[in-house]
């Protein structure tokens, strides 16, 4: 397997952002409830997270060492501030049920996770696919969370209703829980638990 | 005087940062191995919540705000900079963190060597940014409320964190699965301790 192939599918699974470096929880639990805003956040996540890893690879020679945190937050900003306008242009509704935490996506600890211990050692290109790679792994726990959250909670994937009508008829309820905040935590502890189960050299002494 | 309490009831139970709304969770879920070292992070977070929250105000209010130069005259009642505002939220975090850090080195050396690696780690804490983005989107009117906001939402992240420092550290020597040891169990606690703070909900003064 090739170096940069490497970089991309390693994220996905050994070295997830969420479950293993425990980088970016904040916004992974409270656009969880439905899909749709799990995609969206995920994909701008992404985003960001390969073009800002990209655009410090390229400036990392030349900034000094002092100041690259700020410098760092200037780029992530100005790169969010542009997907937030996108958002709001064309998918105002869910750009509205994110709220701040597009806004928030600057301090995700992906993003500066990831600068500091890769764009800041490494050459553009790979930077770039390290990027894509953990705005996937991320994005992949997202729209897992959110999966299981919408069809327990809601009875509904992205929108569209696949509980069928007669289970309700037959007493079948939805799990008002599971839309609550609480149940993402939890959601997430069963799936590092499943994860480390399967894969033991993961697991904490 | 009313209205400030409530404020401040509803920040640190209600809308309580970690339960309702999983800000600052990197930190949150790092940091909280012993009680000392998290009332530690905990005190940095009130201070600088207590400092930054009110500047933003000034900031969204007197410059960013739609008709918010008119101040500077009539000609400048109509321009809107808050697309400008993650950017200078973030830029006046940034410096406020370092300025803060500055000052406390020269006049309290022992809070400084206390606090030590947490006060720079701060400006990257998604409840700092995050307290300022609900303090623009709540709109509050005075700069009273800003603070008192401010200072409610540090403390309530304050209280999470000493909480599940105190818990893990009993949980520490219990016997627990293996895959769900260190941070599976976390996960799964911090949701517990969630469900717990929303039995606060609905309180009003």
């Amino acid at each position: 397997m090739s170096k940069n192939m490497k970089l991309l599918t390693e994220p996905l699974n050994l070295n997830n952002p969420i479950t293993v470096q425990v980088l970016g929880i904040c916004s992974a639990l409270a656009v969880t409830v439905k899909m749709e805003p799990a995609f969206v956040m995920a994909l701008s996540v992404t985003i960001v997270t390969a073009f800002s890893n990209l655009i410090i690879s390229m400036l990392r020679n030349t900034i000094p060492t002092r100041i690259r945190i700020i410098v760092q937050l200037v780029v992530v900003a100005a790169l969010v501030i542009i997907v937030d306008q996108i958002l709001k242009a064309y998918v105002y509704d869910v750009s509205k049920q994110l709220s701040v935490f597009v806004g928030l996506i600057i301090t995700n600890c992906i993003i500066m996770g990831r600068l500091e211990a890769f764009a800041l050692g490494n050459k553009p290109w790979p930077s770039f696919v390290d990027g894509i790679g953990n705005g996937a792994g991320y994005g992949l726990i997202l729209i897992a969370v959110a999966f299981l959250r919408e069809l327990t909670g809601s009875g509904t994937i992205w929108g569209f209703q696949v509980i069928p009508n007669s289970f309700y008829a037959a007493g079948y309820e939805n799990n008002g829980l599971m839309i609550l905040p609480p149940m993402a935590l939890i959601t997430i502890g069963i799936i590092i638990w499943i994860q480390r189960a399967k894969v033991s050299s993961l697991i904490e002494k | 005087m009313e209205n400030l309490l409530d404020i401040f009831v509803k920040s640190v139970f209600i809308d309580n940062m970690i339960f309702a709304y999983f800000l600052g969770m990197c930190s949150y879920l790092a940091v909280s191995k012993t009680v000392n070292t998290s009332l530690g992070l905990g005190i940095a977070v009130v201070f600088v919540q207590v400092i930054t929250v009110p500047v933003n105000w000034l900031m969204e209010n007197y410059l960013l705000k739609a008709g918010a130069l008119s101040w500077l005259g009539e000609e400048f009642a109509d321009i809107d900079l808050s697309f400008l505002s993650f950017i200078m939220f973030i830029a006046i975090i940034a410096g406020m963190v370092q300025l803060v850090e500055m000052i406390v080195e020269k006049f309290a050396p022992a809070l400084y060597n206390s606090l030590g690696i947490f006060l720079p780690l701060i400006a990257v804490n998604c409840a700092i940014l995050g307290g300022s983005l609900f303090m623009q989107e709540r709109e509050y009117a005075t700069i009273a409320e800003a603070t008192v906001y401010g200072f409610g939402s540090g403390f309530g992240w304050a209280i999470a964190i000493v909480a599940l420092a105190a818990i893990r550290e009993k949980v520490r020597y219990s016997h627990i699965p293996a895959p769900l040891k260190g941070l599976g169990s976390t996960f799964i606690i911090t949701g517990l301790m969630a469900i717990a703070f929303m039995s606060f909900m609905g309180i009003k003064l």
